[in-house]
């Protein structure tokens, strides 16, 4: 083979492949998601988009609270049955268990874990957030009934902590969902998760846990960040 | 007595049950944690969660059923409350026997079915392939607690000849000695075995163990129609309490009564679920067939003859 004909081949070969990978930007939905159309069993055609089907893609509205006292004694009531999701992020949710155990015991504060977002109100980000766990971290947010509360665990969701030059993690959690409260350290023990939420009912009680709505308001701004770092977005805006 | 009297009488008492639903659970819970060396939820917590659930401010649906469900359960709740006698005060046109009626222990059998099914339509219709998984495996469960029991509640019924729980307590009076404990074995001993499955602690509580293997019905419920669950739930473990004391405890003559004897009933489902680990359901199916069902059957032959 001669040398033009070897340079064709390397040239037609990263053709090839720089096609592939703006390809593979256009279109990163898996193909069981991509938008086509199913034959029915009595043949008539059904178009699915399952994406759309399975979640809601409306963006979150802001909901108001409710005025005076009323407010006060729900926010009261919000505060004493916070309900955790168990989703454990990163390393620090090795601090979790002993909650339940005699010796912390959260459920004295009315603290509970709940298996399924669609139960909780509070989220803990527990340690580092790596992006392909972010992705996840967002949905489950989003799938969280309003209002809903986010802690914030240990130094790596406040500035990255060790790994605040890891290619793999995001470095300040608000920038991608509303913070509540943070708790620093690395790792923060059970005695500073249980301050924490302290920390978070005095602020629920006092009406500032008010961040749900501070994400729908600034929901633009927050999507524009998390769609800067999640490239292979395969999911609605919002879901529900 | 008029029927707005009656009204006002079964609604005082529904409200009753409700709030003693709830202290109930929590000291279930309260004493689950002093097992364990903790300390505890306080025993006001079941109404915060009611309160925090009724009053998050975005809900989701999946359709029709999603929203019928746990009325269905309620209403399964309350249709059991509605024609159970709670107190016995010697007329069953007295106040506190709700609506009760010739034959209301068939409807009672009827209503007890009701939560399990509105579980399982609302969860249905939430779509999740686990949900059906946890309804079926529920179900299955739910089949072989009713078989044992509605023999029991048979044999009762022959042996006092008649239908009426109203009947059957009023039967019961006038002594330790006159109850179904003493005077039909057979069927309160199944009737003590199957309570254990009905009330759905462990060992026998597959369907209601969301933590573990995220596939309980109750987990695709949310906000409202999570406390619309809860409160059905409390209703429910009350009046199927208060069905046990009446057929087997010689029902209450006051309130004070009914809620000892019912702390008592409830609490030992309770203590046996702090000693006993979870049975699988295979377990727990193979274990109400053979046990419970066999006293079941004996307490039919012994009072058809």
């Amino acid at each position: 083979m001669s040398e033009k004909d070897m340079n064709d081949k390397v040239n037609e070969m990263l053709q090839r492949s720089e096609a592939n990978v703006k390809k593979a930007e256009k279109s990163f939905i898996h193909p069981e998601d991509e938008e086509r159309e199913v034959v029915a069993p009595d043949g008539s055609i059904i178009k699915v988009n399952p994406i759309y089907d399975y979640f809601s893609g409306e963006k979150p509205k802001e909901e108001k609270p409710c005025s005076g006292i009323i407010e006060k004694f729900l926010n009261w009531a919000r505060a004493e049955s916070i309900w955790v999701l168990g989703f454990g992020t990163g390393c620090g949710s090795i601090e979790i268990p002993p909650l339940v155990t005699p010796r912390f015991d959260m459920f004295r504060f009315g603290v509970q874990m709940r298996p399924t977002p669609r139960q909780s109100n509070a989220f803990i980000i527990s340690g580092y957030l790596s992006v392909k766990t972010l992705k996840r971290v967002i949905r489950t947010y989003e799938q969280m009934p309003s209002p809903k509360y986010i802690l914030a665990l240990g130094s790596c969701t406040i500035n990255g902590g060790m790994y605040y030059d890891s290619y793999s993690t995001i470095n300040r959690l608000d920038k991608y969902i509303p913070v509540d409260v943070y708790i620093a350290g690395c790792m923060p023990r059970p005695e500073a998760l249980l301050a924490g939420f302290t920390k978070l009912k005095e602020l629920i009680k006092e009406g500032k846990g008010e961040k749900a709505n501070e994400y729908a308001r600034n929901f633009d701004e927050y999507k524009a960040n998390q769609k800067k770092i999640i490239k292979d977005w395969n999911m609605p805006d919002y879901n529900w | 007595m008029t029927i707005y009297a009656k009204l006002g009488y079964t609604l005082l008492g529904l409200l009753i049950v409700l709030n003693w639903g709830f202290l109930m659970g929590a000291t279930f819970r309260k004493i689950g944690a002093r097992v364990a060396g903790r300390y505890g939820i306080p025993f006001y917590q079941p109404w915060l969660n009611l309160l925090k659930n009724i009053s998050t401010r975005t809900t989701i649906t999946h359709g029709v059923m999603y929203y019928i469900g746990p009325v269905f359960r309620l209403t399964g709740g309350i249709g059991l409350f509605l024609f159970m006698p709670m107190v016995f005060t010697g007329t069953v046109d007295g106040p506190w026997t709700n609506f009760s009626f010739e034959g209301d222990l068939i409807l009672i059998l009827y209503f007890q079915v009701f939560g399990m099914l509105g579980m399982a339509l609302g969860a249905g219709q939430g779509g999740h392939p686990y949900s059906a998984m946890g309804i079926a495996r529920g179900l299955a469960q739910h089949a072989a607690v009713e078989l044992p029991l509605t023999l029991a509640f048979i044999s009762i019924a022959i042996q006092f000849d008649t239908f009426s729980v109203y009947k059957i307590v009023a039967a019961q009076q006038g002594g330790i000695e006159n109850w179904v404990l003493f005077t039909n074995p057979f069927a309160a001993a199944t009737i003590i075995l199957a309570m254990l499955g009905a009330m759905g602690h462990s060992p026998f509580n597959l369907v209601k163990a969301p933590n573990e293997i995220l596939i309980g019905p109750a987990t695709e419920f949310e906000g409202t129609y999570l406390g619309f669950m809860q409160s059905a739930g409390s209703i429910l473990h009350v009046m199927e309490a208060v069905l046990f004391m009446n057929l087997v405890f010689g029902g209450a003559s006051n309130w004070i009564e009914l809620i000892v004897k019912t702390f008592l009933i409830y609490f030992w489902s309770v203590f046996v679920g702090m000693v006993f680990p979870r049975f699988k359901i295979e377990q727990s199916v193979t274990w109400f067939f053979k046990v419970p069902l066999l006293l079941g059957f004996l307490a039919i032959i012994i009072y058809s003859f």
